[in-house]
């Protein structure tokens, strides 16, 4: 009973923030959403039981992930020139419905899940986070090295391109100061 | 002898490459020069053959490569020399070294006379593979090897309109008979397993008469094609369009013997069925006298010979249908010589006159051409047949047999044929080269031809005068393959009346041409006179009005019918499936360029919705995976 | 009322349905990205659920590495953004049109 209520509300909240998510106008309204929406995730892991995913969630994604979006909003102001003008709304929404519908249907009727065998079962008496690092540093140590190599490389690739030119501005220049980059520029794309 | 036998083959061929060499260049005389020499070559080593033949009896036969073999399937280039073929052989190789050397004078001021020996060697090439072959299907290459070397003679001068009109017309009656030769080759492998002439007729003799009739008369409709008969006889006279050496060659003397010869060859298959052989002397005996009407009022030299020709291979039908192989094949030798002979001649008059062709606008030639006169006259004597020159030993024999055999009727048209072939030959001759001059008047200046031309006739006349004396020789020889008929009239009575009738005959058909043709006041037709607006005369010089017929009824409506399938089958169904298939392509490019507009949002949404095409499909075989029982 | 695998994977879908529309409305490139937090995340529900319901630790696996993709992908995506932003003092998707056809 308990568990079915904290389901449904958290369901319910899950699904509110990200529908602001993607409907809001202000930038700092979705980031702020999504964040909560994040961490609300999480409380489903916990019920799930998987409790260092849970920890993983609320670390990685509101702690990194958030952090750096926001301050990715620093560098740029993400509210301003774009219109949010859209064509066809049922197109969108139909198109989501019906992919949801189909997901749904391929979940829900028992067409794969018949024989599914556990391959690494949930041995009882054990912590989730034992288990978890036992099965992940022996079955799955490539897997896991390799995400660590991509994370370096996303990390470098970041750097690298955002922190060009860091010291230039253009929302801090005047207009001749971006007029004489801009000639700058053309002239290297030229040689 | 296999050297000969080769060289005798092959000779031409060298020739014919060799001349192919300068095809494209301007005229030189080596590549007639060439081509002819090695003609000689083969022609001697031809002889070589005979001689070898004729002193041992044994018939030279080699198989140069293996052409096919597949499963019971055996076909090699095989060439087989005994007495018929050889016959042919020097038939062929003397005829055809006569021409060319006359073609070097005649085509002297032709600017394609280095491609006219080209084709004119080659198509002797094929006229050696035609008869030397040992089995069915060298045979017909060689047949369809001389067809296509007639149709690009015919058409050799093909600028002119009529030229490959004609080349054209021959070539596609050919390829209907060939097609009947053809099944006829197919059901000869089907029934006897073989194509070699010897074990093929070997297996036939077990065969059932109706499947034997059938590969027959399917034979002989390839033959009726290359030999022009009834129905498939207009090419030939349409096919004047040539060159006269060309017509002398392959128009007269050899490929349409061709016909003749597969009968010939095909001797134990024919003997064994005398229906069709009956069939073969009725029709050829029709021929003979249906053709010779035709000549009697044409007006145009090598047409009238032309007809003299297909009348004459109407005899040679008779005589082979008859049973008598050995008199076809002697007959078709004769004929070759004088014909040729009578052809060239024509070819002379043709030049000295500019190449006019109407005799009625010729008269009182003879004074400036004596030589080919009597070279001309020699020939008609000899294709009138009276003694003691070559038409009257084969064609008496022709008579005989049909008199000997009692059918009658066959005799009768046959000999009233010989009257009208006497008539009609002596028709041209007194027209062309005795009573008045007419053409001086229509502004021609005729001149004798080189005197080469008329030495290179020489031979052909003097084999057109003597052959006839060969015959017992050659009755020796032959009836080792070919049966063994002696026609022999029961009453030394009745052989001399009729020898003799028939030779009076002849000669009174002559004195009435002459004298008809002579008189002084012969004129150029001009269409008023009584006699050229007659029935009769209207329904010969349009040739039974048969060409009208076969264009209103079966050119036209197969033109039209090809039209329907032009216009309606290969523009609208074929082509226009062609079309919309690219059409739909190019549509679907052109509508689906939208999409790639090159905004980010658009492709995604093309994204979600291939995404749900793909989901979809999932469901689609995940259902029918389930239902389907498996 | 008990809560099974299904409600589960209803919630995710309708989350991922929720994401779908964001990337397909949405011409804010930074409001494009969040979108794609949203698909990752209902699919992390889903992982994990389905870990729970067949006692299977594969699922949790996943979901990490799903986790771990996420925040490369969120470096990466950032860093260009910004020079994106810096090049051409925009981040409106209508604008960028160079892969036209």
């Amino acid at each position: 009973m308990f568990e079915a209520i904290a389901f449904y509300l958290f369901a319910f909240l899950t699904i509110s923030m990200f529908y602001i998510v993607v409907t809001t106008q202000q930038a700092l309204y979705a980031l702020t959403a999504l964040a909560a929406g994040m961490i609300f995730i999480s409380a489903f892991f916990f019920i799930l039981g998987a409790d260092f995913l849970g920890a993983v969630q609320i670390i990685v994604y509101t702690g990194a992930v958030m952090a750096l979006y926001a301050f990715g909003m620093m560098f740029f102001d993400t509210t301003r020139d774009v219109k949010e003008k859209q064509g066809n709304k049922f197109i969108i929404v139909g198109l989501s419905t019906l992919s949801a519908v189909l997901v749904v249907l391929i979940v829900s009727a028992p067409i794969v899940s018949d024989n599914i065998v556990a391959l690494y079962p949930v041995v009882d008496g054990i912590g989730n986070t034992q288990e978890v690092g036992v099965v992940l540093f022996t079955k799955y140590l490539i897997p896991f090295e390799v995400a660590a190599v991509m994370l370096l490389v996303a990390m470098v690739a970041g750097i690298v391109l955002a922190g060009k030119k860091m010291d230039l501005s253009l929302t801090l220049m005047n207009d001749a100061e971006i007029r004489e980059l801009n000639e700058e520029k053309n002239k290297k794309e030229l040689s | 002898m296999e050297l000969f036998l080769y060289t005798a083959l092959f000779a031409p061929f060298v020739g014919s490459l060799f001349a192919a060499i300068f095809g494209a260049s301007p005229k030189t005389i080596i590549a007639g020069i060439i081509p002819s020499i090695l003609l000689g070559v083969s022609l001697l080593s031809s002889t070589v053959l005979l001689v070898h033949v004729l002193s041992t009896g044994e018939a030279v036969h080699v198989e140069m490569m293996t052409w096919m073999h597949t499963g019971n399937l055996y076909i090699p280039f095989g060439f087989l020399v005994d007495q018929v073929s050889v016959t042919m052989m020097m038939v062929v190789t003397v005829v055809s070294t006569v021409v060319h050397v006359y073609a070097i004078g005649y085509m002297s001021h032709d600017k394609a006379f280095n491609r006219f020996f080209a084709w004119l060697s080659a198509f002797v090439f094929s006229m050696m593979i035609l008869v030397m072959s040992d089995n069915f299907a060298g045979l017909f290459i060689g047949w369809e090897g001389v067809g296509v070397c007639s149709w690009a003679l015919i058409g050799f001068w093909y600028h002119k309109e009529s030229a490959t009109w004609a080349a054209n017309e021959a070539f596609i009656m050919n390829r209907i008979a060939d097609l009947g030769m053809l099944i006829g080759i197919f059901l000869v492998y089907w029934n006897t397993g073989t194509l070699q002439y010897h074990e093929a007729f070997e297996a036939m003799k077990h065969l059932d008469t109706g499947i034997l009739t059938t590969i027959g008369i399917f034979l002989f409709i390839g033959a009726m094609g290359k030999s022009a008969q009834f129905p498939l006889h207009t090419w030939l006279a349409d096919a004047m369009e040539g060159p006269t050496p060309v017509s002398a060659l392959i128009h007269a003397a050899t490929m349409v013997t061709a016909g003749v010869y597969l009968v010939v060859r095909s001797n134990e298959l024919y003997s064994l069925i005398p229906n069709v052989g009956l069939f073969i002397a009725s029709l050829g005996a029709f021929v003979a006298v249906f053709a010779a009407t035709m000549a009697l009022v044409n007006r145009d030299i090598k047409r009238v010979i032309a007809y003299s020709t297909l009348s004459q291979l109407g005899y040679m039908f008779a005589a082979a249908g008859l049973g008598a192989y050995w008199v076809a094949l002697f007959h078709l030798m004769a004929h070759a010589f004088f014909k040729a002979l009578l052809f060239l001649g024509g070819g002379n008059v043709m030049h000295a006159m500019s190449d006019e062709l109407d005799p009625f606008k010729m008269g009182g030639l003879g004074k400036t051409m004596k030589a080919t006169m009597i070279l001309m006259t020699l020939a008609s004597v000899a294709l009138a047949g009276l003694f003691p020159l070559a038409g009257f030993f084969s064609k008496d024999m022709i008579l005989e047999a049909a008199f000997s055999e009692h059918h009658f009727i066959i005799y009768t048209v046959l000999l009233f044929t010989a009257g009208l072939t006497a008539f009609y030959s002596f028709r041209i001759i007194a027209l062309i080269f005795h009573g008045e001059d007419r053409h001086t008047a229509l502004g021609f200046h005729p001149h004798e031809a080189y005197p080469f031309m008329i030495k290179a006739m020489i031979p052909l006349a003097i084999l057109a005068a003597i052959a006839g004396f060969a015959r017992p020789y050659y009755f020796d020889m032959v009836i080792a393959v070919l049966p063994e008929t002696e026609y022999h009239i029961h009453s030394a009575m009745t052989y001399w009346t009729m020898t003799i009738g028939t030779q009076l005959f002849v000669i009174a058909a002559i004195y009435f041409a002459y004298k008809k043709y002579m008189s002084s006041d012969i004129k150029v037709p001009d269409g008023t006179s009584e006699m050229e607006n007659s029935f009769k005369y209207k329904l010969l010089i349009n040739q039974y009005y048969i060409p009208y017929f076969y264009e209103e009824f079966l050119v036209k409506p197969y033109r039209a019918l090809s039209r329907v399938f032009w216009k309606d089958i290969d523009m609208k169904i074929v082509d226009g499936t062609v079309d919309g298939i690219a059409n739909i392509i190019y549509n679907t490019g052109e509508n689906t360029r939208g999409m790639q507009s090159g905004n980010l949002s658009t492709m995604l949404k093309w994204m979600v919705a291939g995404l749900v095409i793909l989901l979809s499909l999932a469901v689609i075989f995940g259902l029918t995976v389930k239902y389907s029982g498996v | 009322m008990e809560i099974g695998l299904s409600h589960y994977l209803v919630l995710s879908t309708i989350l991922f349905a929720i994401g779908l529309v964001g990337v397909m409305k949405r011409k804010n490139l930074l409001l494009l990205f969040f979108s794609t937090e949203i698909l990752l995340n209902s699919v992390n529900i889903a992982f994990a659920a389905i870990s729970h319901y067949y006692g299977d630790l594969t699922g949790q696996m996943f979901a990490f590495f799903v986790i771990a993709i996420a925040a490369s992908e969120v470096a990466v995506g950032l860093g260009l953004l910004i020079v994106w932003h810096k090049r051409h003092n925009n981040i409106d998707l209508d604008t960028m049109s160079s892969m036209k056809g």
